[in-house]
Order: structure tokens, then sequence, then C-alpha cells
């Protein structure tokens, strides 16, 4: 393990993250997105469909 | 209760190992082994029979050893060897302590009972119903609750995965981004949590419809949300096996990723897009709209295919620059030709690589066009595709990545090093050569999954022609290749975890908080130099050639399937 001293706050890079970055640093916001996307794309819109199919009488 | 804050570093590699990781990781490794091992032998089994000359067994055992196959392979083999992935690019990679070590031996558990009910329920002889178990064809009600408690667990471990993220943001054991290895298994957790929340949909339904307690199961319904679980498993493999890539290239060479930007934008295309590729196998269903098939197998599907096209550009091409700097540079291929062929962690990724792109991917996207797919649906031609893959892509990799861990994680020397070097190539080639030629006789028409393709007694027969019967041939002995490449992959494993000398290195030793926190970044320049290596102003031009080969190919092949499928039925 590294020995490293706490940062003090002049350490502390102050250039900003770009958004897109900040999206993919954050593995619960794509967690989201990686569930949603095919639920609705798949899942709910293919089950919309068979459940719109008319019965046979 | 008191957290184990207990870490060694493996001298050799500079690996950082948490001691529940280290146990959860071996023993998730040795459960995958132990289902490859079942799952191989079997494996020889649906060879051998669907090899024509010899049709060894007779069709319930076939269709029960082809069951227990699938599963064994496509589910228990893999998954347990991706949670040990998880835990290593998670807790290893971040140098971090395992978040909630108990949970993971709970999901661990649930995951060995389900995968031990469901293989009892398969060899009872009463669940013979495919990896898929399409309803109303039913299995014995142990078959789903195993498949249940199996899915339970994995669950249980990506969510402890996701926790060990949060344990090294707060404890500050790495700067800012996860590494791009973490983030490759980061893509595969979200892909694993959406594919078992989609099992647990359908197959909890379908345990309650095999008690009694269920009515009837639509089968297009359970169709239609089975794949979300059955797909996207794999797809959860290709999100691993690009992790390994990445892994074994930075490993073997010091290859630096030729732009993270672009490989982490190809992980997120993964994110959005893979899981939808689910729907090529509902191609030729009615009921589901062709907005719906072309949405999610072309636009959807073609941006998770840019994504694997990136990654299959990028992790060669890091290669490339890596030998290139190291004086590899003459030609086009002098990087590749001195490349460590004889070292089986490269040569099974760089196979890998190699089938998965070639064979693997461009198979894919002919399948997944919603026209061409009537060629082949249903044929051997799909099991030709996954093979190519899931046992080419992915397996191949885990194989190389095996090499690497016995002696850091294990700490054994490895066993057999001459067959090592062997290995990688006896099953790289005879699985490639197995899946290729199954597609061929795929797109002559021999069915999948069939116990005998002659349809010998049956009203409505059918007489393929000599070359598929050559095809099925040559097909077997490739397997048989594959089969002895996989029996000198496990003599090798289970040789040297359980037999190997022992590597002696520090053991386990309490590191608080502080101490494991990551020491402050070294400023790097913005725009890395490689000046004086490459060509025509290109830093990587043989992976640039690769690119064009593979692109020519691509195209080739698309449009012979075009025009193969004006023939298929003539119109006048």
């Amino acid at each position: 393990m590294n020995n490293a001293s706490n940062e003090s706050p002049l350490d502390v890079d102050d250039e900003p993250v770009p958004a897109m970055q900040q999206i993919l640093d954050n593995p619960f916001l794509l967690l989201f997105i990686g569930i949603a996307m095919p639920t609705v794309l798949y899942i709910v819109w293919g089950v919309m469909e068979i459940v719109g199919i008319p019965v046979a009488k | 209760m008191a957290v184990n804050r207990m870490f060694r570093t493996c001298p050799s590699t500079g690996l950082v190992y948490h001691e529940p990781a280290e146990k959860l990781i071996r023993w998730n490794a040795v459960a995958a082994v132990v289902s490859l091992l079942v799952g191989g032998i079997l494996a020889l089994l649906v060879t051998l029979t669907r090899w024509p000359a010899v049709h060894l067994l007779p069709p319930d055992w076939f269709y029960l050893v082809l069951t227990a196959h699938g599963l064994d392979m496509l589910v228990f083999w893999i998954i347990f060897f991706e949670i040990a992935v998880l835990y290593f690019c998670s807790s290893v990679l971040l140098r971090c302590r395992l978040a909630m070590p108990g949970m993971a031996w709970l999901g661990f558990w649930l995951m060995i009972v389900g995968a031990l009910v469901n293989n009892v329920a398969v060899f009872r002889g009463d669940s013979s119903v495919m990896f898929t178990s399409y309803a109303p064809m039913g299995a014995h009600p142990a078959f789903y609750l195993g498949l249940i408690l199996f899915a339970v667990g994995a669950l249980i471990a990506c969510f402890v995965f996701f926790g060990t993220l949060v344990v090294a943001k707060a404890e500050r054991t790495y700067n800012g981004s996860v590494p791009l290895v973490t983030f490759g298994a980061v893509t595969a957790a979200i892909i694993a949590v959406f594919t078992i929340a989609s099992g647990a949909i359908i197959l909890i339904p379908t345990f309650l419809w095999s008690i009694g307690l269920v009515d009837y199961i639509d089968s297009l319904m359970y169709r239609t949300v089975w794949w979300a679980f059955g797909h996207s498993s794999q797809q959860i493999n290709v999100a691993a096996h690009v992790s390994v890539w990445y892994a074994i290239a930075a490993v073997v060479f010091g290859a630096k990723p030729m732009s993270e930007k672009v490989s982490r934008t190809a992980f997120f295309l993964y994110i959005c897009f893979l899981q939808l590729a689910s729907a090529h196998h509902l191609l030729a269903d009615p009921g589901l709209t062709s907005n719906w098939k072309i949405f999610n197998t072309s636009y959807a599907m073609y941006l998770a295919v840019l994504a694997s096209m990136v990654h299959g550009l990028t992790v060669p091409g890091a290669i490339e620059v890596a030998q290139r700097e190291k004086g590899f540079n003459r030609g086009l291929f002098e990087w590749l030709r001195k490349a460590p062929w004889s070292n089986p962690s490269f040569s099974a990724m760089f196979m890998s690589l190699i089938g998965f792109g070639f064979l693997g991917g461009i198979s894919g996207v002919m399948m997944g066009t919603e026209q061409l797919n009537l060629i082949i649906h249903n044929t051997i031609y799909v099991p030709g595709h996954f093979h190519a893959t899931v046992v080419v892509g992915t397996t191949l990799a885990f194989m190389g990545l095996t090499y690497f861990l016995i002696p850091t994680l294990f700490r054994r020397e490895m066993m057999f090093p001459g067959m090592a070097k062997w290995q990688p190539y006896v099953f790289g080639l005879g699985m490639m050569s197995f899946s290729l030629f199954m597609m061929g006789a795929g797109t002559l028409g021999v069915p999948r999954r069939h116990w005998d393709m002659t349809f010998a007694g049956n009203a409505l027969g059918y007489e393929f022609p000599g070359t598929a019967y050559l095809m099925m041939g040559i097909m077997a002995i490739s397997g048989l290749a594959a089969v002895v490449g996989g029996i000198m992959y496990l003599l090798i494993t289970v040789g040297s975890v359980f037999l190997g000398k022992k590597i002696q290195t520090p053991d386990f030793a309490r590191v608080a908080a502080r101490d494991g926190v990551a020491p402050k970044p070294v400023p790097q320049p913005v725009a890395v130099s490689h000046a004086g290596i490459g060509t025509a102003g290109f830093v990587a031009p043989g992976t640039f050639v690769l690119a064009l080969v593979f692109l020519t190919a691509f195209v080739l092949y698309y449009f012979v399937n075009w025009k193969y499928l004006s023939t298929v039925w003539p119109l006048s």
C-alpha cells in the first residue's frame, strides 16, 4: 500500500471536470441508464406489442 | 463488526489483495473451472452425437446432455468466472477492501446451491428443456428454482462490486476516474443487473407455473422476456472479456489505451445498446412488429457493434504502439511477429480478439439483420456464432487471464509450462474451426439442437447435400481438438492450483485506511508524443491495415448473404 499524506486544499485540481466524464465517473447513473434503456426499448415496448395482439375469436 | 483490513502485496506484480477478496476470487474461479469441467465432458458427448458418422447418444440422453452443457457453460462457468473478474477489477485494481464480504459469501453459496439444484434437476431426466426452456415446455420446478437461486446470488455479487467502488472512492484509494479495466467491469456489472432482473421477471412466474400456482405462461411473452436474460447474459461476457483484453495488453506489454476517452465511450455504448441485441432471437417470431425488431437489432445493435469495433481497433493498436516504442518498428507487422507468442496469456487474448471479431462479430451482424436472419434462423449457424463469441471470445480470454492469475493470486508456480504454450492454440484453433464449420453447415440449413440431421423415419424428411455432412464431420473433429485444448487447460490450472510449487510471498498484514490513500497523481503531458514510430503518419499502421482487412471481410460477407438470400426461394 502507498503511504500518502492527506491532501491539502492547494492539492485539489481546480480544472473543471467535463460533463461527459462526470457521467462516466458515476457508476450509479450508468446503472440507471443501463437498466432504463433496455427496459423501455426492449421489454416494455415488446410487451406492449404482444399485449396489443388481437385475441382470436 | 470489525472491518477486515488485512492486505498483501504481490511482489512480482505489485497487485494488492484484500484477504476476503482474494478468497472469494479463488473460490469463484475454482467453481467456474469445475463447471467448465462438467460442461466440457458434456460438450464431448454432444459433439460425438452431432457427428453423423458417430451419432453416439440416444435422443433422450442427447437432449438431457445438451441442456446441461448449455447451462454449465453459458451460465455457471461464465458467471462464476465473471464474479471473480468483478472482485478482481474492484478490490484488487482499486487497492481497496471488498465491501460486505459476508454478503459476498452469501451470494457465492446461493450460486453454488443454485447451480447444484439446477444440475440435479436436469440429470434427473425430466428437465431436458434446453438452455432456453421455452414455455409451454415444462421442466421440474427445481430447474427454475436453481436458476433463480443462482441469479439472486449473482445479483448480490454485483452489488458487492458496486459497494466496493463506493468504498474505494470513500477511502480515496484511487485518483480521478477508475482504471479503464475497472470501467469495463462496471459495464459488465450493469449489464448483469439488467440480465438478472429480466431473468427474475420471467423465471419466477415460470417457477410458479411449474408448481401449479400460475395457470398459463404466454409463449411469446416468455420468449421476449427470457431473451433479455438469455442473450444479455452473453453480453456480460463481451464487456468482461474486452476488459480482460485491455488488462492483458497492459500486463504483457505495458500497453496504454490509444485513447481512454474513446475506449470509455465505447463501453458507454455497450451500457446503452448492447442488451437490445437480444431481439435478434425473435426476428422470425410473428406478433412483434418490424419497428421493434429493426430498432433493437439494427439501429441500436449497430451502435454496440461500433463499440466492439472500437475495442477491436484500440486493443491491438495499443499493443502495436507499445511494441514499436520498444524498437519493433520495422514494416507493418514486425510488432506482431515479435510479440510473445509463447506466452499463453497473450496468445489466448490475441486469438480471442481475432476470433471474436472475424467469426463472432461479423456473423452476429448478419444474423441481426431481419431479412438475412431468415436464411439461418434456428439452424446450427446460431450455435456456430455463439461458440465464436462466447467460447473463442470469452472462454479463451478467461483462459489467458488464468495463466496470469495462477502465480499472483494462487501463489503457485504454473505446472506444465510447455503444455501451456500450446494450449491456447489447440483450444482456440479447434474452436474457431468448430464455429466456422457449424456456420457453414447452418448456411446449408442443418438444424440446431436436433438429434438427427437426417430426420430418418420422419414423414417430412429432407435430403441435405453431401457438403453438409462433410462440414458436420469436420466440425466434430475440430470440436475434439478443442476438447483436447480444454483438457490441457484443466490439467494446467487444477494441477498448478492444487499441486504446484508454492511461491513464498509476504503474508497479509493490517493496513489502516489512511495508509491506503492513493498518492497524489503525477501530472502527465496532455499529448503523448509517439515521434519516431509508425509509418506514413500512422502510429499504428499495422492495426490500421488489419482493420481494413476486417472491414473488407465484413462488407463482402454481408453482401454475399444478401445475394444468397435472393436465391433461397426462387420466385419463378
